[in-house]
């Protein structure tokens, strides 16, 4: 399957396994990523250097447990501060309630042309999709967003969306969509993209774009940039729609330095990104530039369903870095694609699952090898493999003390594996039987099959020892 | 993840030695060389005959009820209050991580709970309990190390390894590059996403390849079995043993590595 040219619309998550191996046998893939990878890592890691880090997470952790603990409160908080602020809120319980609600700001203006900063939440809601099939056109601003768009892609990283294209490749995209000239120069191909982007910046009706933080006490709207296209998708246009997961609140101003100081650090291993956009409302009698509205739209989608369970809950801190992915080495090897889901490795993995539900993504939790490298790097500390193993056990059913909950749970009880595993703990909660059957498999050592199925495509089978450890205990009168 | 802080215990006079079911069916020597090494340093070792294994590759398929029976079976090996150890970052992982939220509301809780916090990684006991003080007796040779991601994440034990090799004068530790990264293990990983696990051995083969060392130690049979197998599998000049194995042969006066 060439991921290039699948339908970004109607891909089945359950297809994880031909997508895997078409990824690992492209080299440009694997090379794309490996050496995209290893600069992040080291970029991350360089920009921590000196700072007491273990103290920073901490805090990080703490501030989103703090705001989650209180969610909706700070909502609460957050609306009426937005609305003194003149900021329009609204409510979606899922992305197509997000969509219809971007959709009549839209048609109330009579606006035609949509700009746009980057957003995962509207990769969530499909809303390119959404609006384009009603006949309004949405444009990405962001770099990567706009070569992936180009291609007619998904993002395959969550904040560097087109990071599977190399500058080959995306000098060649450029030339036969945009007509610019074959380059493997950085600066032109940029240069040119962002000619054609200003074009479009000038004439756009309503800039959308996402939100970092969102801060309840102020009413302020964060939003963290590179490119300087956040800062104009939400100030030229004469209308400006945020759009967010209502996971995104904090409770104080304070709140958001050290977040930032953890964001920008982790992601992309910048001391500070090039704009820091503090969003407080729509432009004031008295001032020359700005929107006229500014909305929000505070999404749900599956998020209060995560905010009821005490230990799924963790998830909803991430603060979206893309650290976990940048350090997984399944994702270096497969790339985003493969995962099939708006949002790919270590979070999509524990995200996915309760917004597409765990029967459609019940593949997603069984591609870790449990390494830990992304609770590791996590800055606000979620325990990534900890919530990989409950979602494991939820989506076979196989905790009796603790029934699983997430929509879709127990998709993935096979009859055979679950037989196999009570056999196993039948075999292994009986000393003896387990005793008398390792020492047999010794004497029988010589019989052991040479082909185990994917184990001996890349190893060769384990080798039996001639006694097990027990029988050298014994032998030795222990 | 690692403790913040660790607090070891005084040199016991007993421990228990929860060997593993990976060392007991396929790497017994690595388990000999372990409790050897220990008694050397004046510990007494008990071995519970009863015990088979931690409940870790049910637990991490997400089979719990499953994972608990076999755990269950672990819990009254312990009887007195000496330090457990283990010879596996992953399988002392999993009884000092996970055995309390596994028996979490349940009648064992306790009991869990305490053998967890008894519970050791050897090399982290033997260097920071026992103060291990090795002679190397051995040739002069060169190897790398590739540390468990449990070991060095679990267990946070990611200093112990080299600074045991650190401690042998003829033995020169080298490098491989992205120490940090995964095999590929993963238990059940390996056999349910072969191409990815393969992919990941594959690198870790070339790497561990590449420093020159032509062999490496590791903390985890897992990693080992991994590792070697691939390794034998593409013919490439690389052995691998049990980090206990190479401590221990390179430090007695017997005739070398037991059979």
């Amino acid at each position: 399957m060439n991921q290039a040219t699948q339908d970004p619309h109607h891909i089945d998550v359950k297809e994880f396994h031909p997508r895997a191996r078409a990824a690992i046998s492209d080299p440009k893939i694997r090379q794309n990523f490996r050496k995209a990878m290893d600069g992040l890592i080291t970029k991350r890691k360089d920009a921590f250097e000196g700072m007491d880090l273990e103290a920073l997470r901490e805090l990080g952790a703490n501030i989103r447990l703090r705001a989650l603990a209180n969610l909706p409160d700070l909502l609460e908080q957050l609306e009426k501060k937005l609305s003194e602020n003149g900021i329009k809120v609204h409510w979606a319980t899922d992305g197509d309630e997000a969509c219809r609600i971007v959709r009549n700001i839209c048609v109330a203006r009579n606006a035609k042309t949509v700009i746009k900063g980057k957003s995962m939440v509207s990769e969530e809601m499909e809303l390119n999709h959404y609006l384009e099939e009603r006949g309004i056109t949405a444009l990405e601003s962001d770099l990567g967003e706009y070569i992936v768009q180009l291609a007619g892609e998904t993002p395959s990283h969550i904040i560097m969306p087109a990071i599977h294209k190399n500058t080959g490749e995306i000098s060649e995209l450029m030339h036969q969509t945009t007509g610019t000239d074959l380059s493997n120069d950085v600066e032109y191909l940029t240069a040119s993209a962002r000619q054609q982007l200003r074009e479009k910046f000038m004439n756009a009706d309503v800039g959308v774009s996402g939100v970092n933080f969102a801060v309840a006490e102020t009413g302020t709207l964060c939003l963290v940039e590179n490119e300087g296209n956040g800062r104009m998708t939400t100030t030229v246009p004469p209308c400006h729609i945020a759009v967010t997961g209502i996971e995104k609140v904090v409770g104080n101003l304070e709140d958001v330095a050290p977040l930032l100081a953890l964001l920008t650090r982790s992601a992309t291993g910048q001391h500070i990104t090039t704009y820091f956009n503090m969003i407080s409302g729509p432009r004031k009698l008295e001032e020359l530039d700005g929107p006229e509205e500014v909305h929000l739209v505070l999404v749900d989608n599956g998020r209060s369903s995560i905010y009821q369970d005490d230990e799924l809950l963790d998830t909803l801190r991430c603060i979206r870095c893309g650290a976990c992915m940048n350090h997984c080495p399944v994702y270096t090897r497969v790339g985003g694609h493969t995962y099939g889901t708006t949002y790919p490795g270590p979070i999509g993995k524990i995200l996915m699952p309760h917004l597409i539900g765990l029967d459609e993504g019940r593949h997603l939790p069984t591609a870790s090898s449990l390494c830990g490298a992304c609770g590791e790097v996590c800055p606000v500390k979620i325990p990534i493999p900890d919530l990989l193993v409950r979602l494991r056990q939820e989506s076979v059913d196989g905790d009796k003390l603790n029934p699983a909950k997430v929509r879709g749970h127990g998709a993935k009880r096979g009859s055979v594996e679950a037989l196999v595993w009570k056999g196993w703990s039948w075999m292994h909660a009986r000393p003896g039987v387990y005793r008398f059957g390792t020492a047999l498999a010794a004497r029988l050592r010589k019989l052991q099959p040479g082909q185990l199925g994917g184990w001996t495509e890349y190893r060769t089978a384990p080798k039996l020892a001639a006694k097990t450890l027990h029988e050298r205990m014994k032998e030795r009168g222990q | 993840m690692a403790d913040p802080i660790k607090v070891y215990p005084p040199k016991p006079s007993h421990v228990y030695f929860y060997a593993t079911c990976l060392i007991d069916m396929f790497y017994p020597d690595a388990g000999m060389a372990g409790i050897q090494l220990l008694e050397r340093e004046g510990v007494k070792v008990i071995f519970p005959e009863d015990q088979t294994c931690c409940g870790q590759p049910a637990y991490t398929s997400g089979y719990h009820d499953e994972a608990r029976a076999v755990a269950k079976a672990q819990l009254d090996l312990f009887p007195e209050d000496w330090p457990i150890v283990v010879p596996s970052g992953s399988c002392g992982g999993m009884m000092r991580k996970h055995y309390p939220s596994l028996f979490k509301h349940t009648d064992q809780e306790d009991k869990a709970s305490g053998i967890a916090a008894r519970t050791w990684e050897l090399t982290d006991f033997l260097l920071n309990v026992c103060h291990i003080h090795l002679k190397d007796l051995g040739e002069p040779t060169t190897v790398a190390m590739h540390t468990s991601c449990s070991a060095r994440r679990e267990m946070g034990v990611a200093e112990v390894g080299p600074r045991l090799l650190g401690q042998l004068q003829n033995v020169n530790l080298v490098e491989q590059v992205r120490a940090e990264e995964c095999c590929g293990f993963g238990g059940t990983f390996a056999v349910r996403h072969p191409e990815i696990s393969g992919a990941m051995v594959s690198e870790k083969v070339d790497a561990l390849t590449d420093t020159g060392a032509g062999a490496f130690v590791t903390t985890d049979c897992g990693c080992l079995m991994n590792i070697s197998g691939c390794a034998e599998k593409n013919r490439k000049p690389l052995e691998g043993q049990h980090i206990l194995s190479f401590l221990w042969d390179r430090t007695h006066s017997g005739s070398g590595r037991e059979s």
